[in-house]
């Protein structure tokens, strides 16, 4: 891996950060909403979107953002939100309902937005896609060399904002990225029985940009595509559309029985376990020894607890304040 | 502020004079939308602007609100203050999810630490026999739509006062020119859509009701051109020996509502006239206001002119029959005055 080794610990590092937040806020889920599963029960109401297994595509841009790009994704955000270094502690306590939550409790899992770094999601599919072409506007029009990254999934790139947000920015050449994460499933719709053609990244010749696919949900192949495409954007040279072949490990939303895709199918994913195989990989390769895979663990664990007890710590909100920040 | 001054200009001019004056002195304002480059906007409302501003910051873009009214939502969180124009309101349906879900609701999800200062303007109204798809009004929707600021000027100079406040403020603010109270060569010719204007810039606030006529035996609270019409039927029925009130809201969100409660103290009956649809809107809104401020000095029960609960029809007769229209508006008041 012709890899700087220090981005190769760190994208790890960030995948078990991620896996352990998802695997911990979906323990904390299901805690007091069982035996009968009631979604608007515990201490996270709702519905919940978790992303094990979509690592890959969130800690591969890492090492090459830089202070200031834009980032919008999507009802499927945690990984995205924690590569970007979004404060954990807030963004618990937004998802536990609490008032020293990014949103003070108003909006949820859904709806995360922070000012710095520069993260906003959004629950409805293909909403966020004009509004990176918007923040590539702004940096334009700033001067700075700041990118947008606009990720989505493949059920959104049949969706009016996606052709329409790529025209624009391939019409005005913005220094935009749109990540497709394909994790093959829109809820249960396969993507045989949605799209017409097999890969996303087909598209972009439809706008004239470029469109690379990814085909393995490994780190290190987004680490590579996605520095060649935020470079390009950087220089001023245009948006590019990637595609990522990924996988959703557990259900669309917890509760889901996930009845749509066979045992068969599931047994396969977990065997590609990304968080599994990049760590095998660098175990083999000498980068980081089973004994330092195990530390970073130890690591990023206490990271994801202190969140946790940070938002649990935390008070809700009075029920007044629903009336509060409707306008500026 | 009001200044004394002889200048006219039509409520299309005073809105182009409005937006050029801010982006003179504020680099973070810029203009996109269908045709508002070399056109001018289908309805002048940026008129002049290229020419000044150049293609940088008067951008032409292609028919395709959902990606330019999105693209204005971010450039908005990142530091711009964009003024977006849908054509026609009526097109809202290829593009509202980014403007209540998304534009509207940042702010509140972000808990107040995003700003989304967004102007979102639209040509509203009917009269000229355009149809069911491009006459329509809607504001009464918008309004009920939690997050957006709505305005709707009805002469030319709040519709300048306006578009500055529109422009400094923090918040979306959806701005709604009726095309018949603009003053264009080719509408049906309106001579109250040209009135003073000074030449300096000046705020109009939002969410301040005008007294466009007073009154004393009657409140007629209504917005854009039905202002207008409002204003016809009250010189009308002065001949008939009745003194009406005209209560100009100017603005939805916020609403005035001291305003209507006030002038219904005052004059103990209220009439609402609306061109938006009949049900479910501005006119049950007011009558609500004034019904919850003003119960035990309401004479009579108010009363509504507004257009039904149909599309609006094309042909020139069915239009003029469904519309307000200062002979209705006379009628309504005639009978709810010797009622």
């Amino acid at each position: 891996m012709d890899i700087p080794k220090e981005h190769l610990v760190d994208m790890y590092e960030t995948m078990v950060k991620i896996r352990r937040f998802e695997e911990r806020i979906r323990e904390m889920y299901f805690a007091d909403k069982l035996p009968a599963f009631d979604i608007a029960a515990g201490l996270i109401p709702g519905e919940m979107h978790l992303a094990a297994g979509q690592e890959p595509v969130a800690v591969g841009m890492r090492p090459h953002l830089q202070p200031g790009d834009a980032i919008t994704a999507t009802h499927r955000p945690h990984h995205i939100a924690i590569a970007q270094g979004v404060d954990l502690n807030k963004m618990a306590a937004e998802i536990f309902g609490r008032d020293t939550g990014l949103g003070r409790g108003k909006g949820g899992h859904m709806h995360l937005f922070s000012v710095e770094p520069n993260f906003g999601c959004s629950g409805i599919i293909g909403e966020g896609m004009p509004v990176a072409v918007g923040a590539a506007m702004a940096f334009r029009f700033k001067g700075t060399d700041n990118i947008a990254l606009s990720y989505f999934g493949e059920g959104a790139a049949n969706q009016g904002a996606f052709h329409e947000s790529l025209n624009l920015a391939a019409l005005w050449k913005l220094p935009v990225v749109f990540i497709c994460e394909d994790n093959a499933y829109a809820i249960s719709v396969p993507k045989t029985a949605s799209t017409a053609i097999p890969d996303n990244s087909d598209r972009a010749s439809a706008y004239g940009i470029p469109g690379v696919l990814v085909p393995e949900n490994d780190p290190v192949a987004v680490y590579e595509v996605m520095g060649a495409a935020m470079d390009r954007a950087r220089r001023g040279d245009g948006p590019s559309l990637i595609e990522i072949k990924t996988d959703r490990l557990w259900g669309h939303f917890e509760g889901d029985a996930d009845a749509y895709r066979d045992e068969a199918f599931k047994e396969e994913m977990n065997q590609r376990d990304p968080l599994i195989v990049f760590g095998k990989r660098l175990a083999d390769e000498g980068i980081l020894s089973a004994e330092e895979q195990a530390a970073i663990q130890e690591a990023q664990y206490a990271i994801v607890e202190e969140a946790l007890d940070f938002a649990l710590a935390s008070p809700y909100p009075e029920p007044e304040a629903a009336l509060e920040h409707v306008f500026a | 502020m009001t200044t004394a001054t002889d200048r006219k200009l039509t409520m299309q001019k005073a809105i182009a004079e409005g937006i050029f004056q801010e982006m003179d002195v504020d680099p973070s304002v810029f203009v996109m939308g269908e045709d508002v480059g070399v056109y001018g906007g289908i309805f002048g409302s940026t008129e002049g602007l290229l020419a000044k501003f150049g293609p940088e910051r008067i951008i032409d873009t292609p028919i395709s609100e959902t990606g330019f009214i999105g693209a204005a939502v971010g450039a908005a969180i990142n530091g711009m203050r964009p003024i977006v124009e849908l054509m026609f309101v009526d097109f809202f349906g290829v593009c509202m999810d980014q403007i209540y879900n998304n534009m509207a609701k940042i702010h509140y999800f972000s808990g107040g630490n995003i700003k989304v200062p967004v102007v979102l303007t639209t040509a509203v109204g009917g009269g000229y026999s355009d149809a069911g798809q491009h006459s329509q009004t809607l504001w009464g929707m918008f309004a009920h739509l939690p997050g957006m600021k709505v305005v709707v000027p009805s002469s030319a100079y709040d519709a300048k006062g306006l578009m500055i406040s529109a422009i400094r403020d923090d918040n979306p603010v959806v701005y709604m020119f009726h095309k018949g109270a603009l003053g264009l060569g080719w509408m049906v010719n309106n001579p109250r859509a040209t009135g003073p204007v000074p030449a300096e810039a000046y705020e109009v606030p939002i969410g301040e009701a005008r007294i466009a006529r007073e009154g004393s035996d009657v409140t007629v609270v209504t917005i854009g051109l039905s202002v207008h019409k409002a204003l016809d039927a009250a010189e009308t029925l002065e001949s008939q020996g009745i003194s009406a009130e005209v209560i100009d809201l100017r603005s939805l969100v916020p609403l005035d509502r001291e305003a209507v409660v006030a002038s219904v103290q005052k004059t103990h009956r209220l009439v609402v006239v609306d061109e938006d649809y009949h049900s479910f809107g501005m006119t049950g809104e007011i009558i609500s206001t004034a019904v919850e401020g003003a119960f035990d000095h309401l004479d009579a029960p108010p009363v509504r002119v507004a257009t039904p609960d149909i599309p609006i029809p094309y042909s020139h007769g069915l239009e003029e029959w469904a519309l307000p229209s200062s002979e209705r508006i006379v009628a309504a008041v005639s009978e709810l005055v010797s009622g």
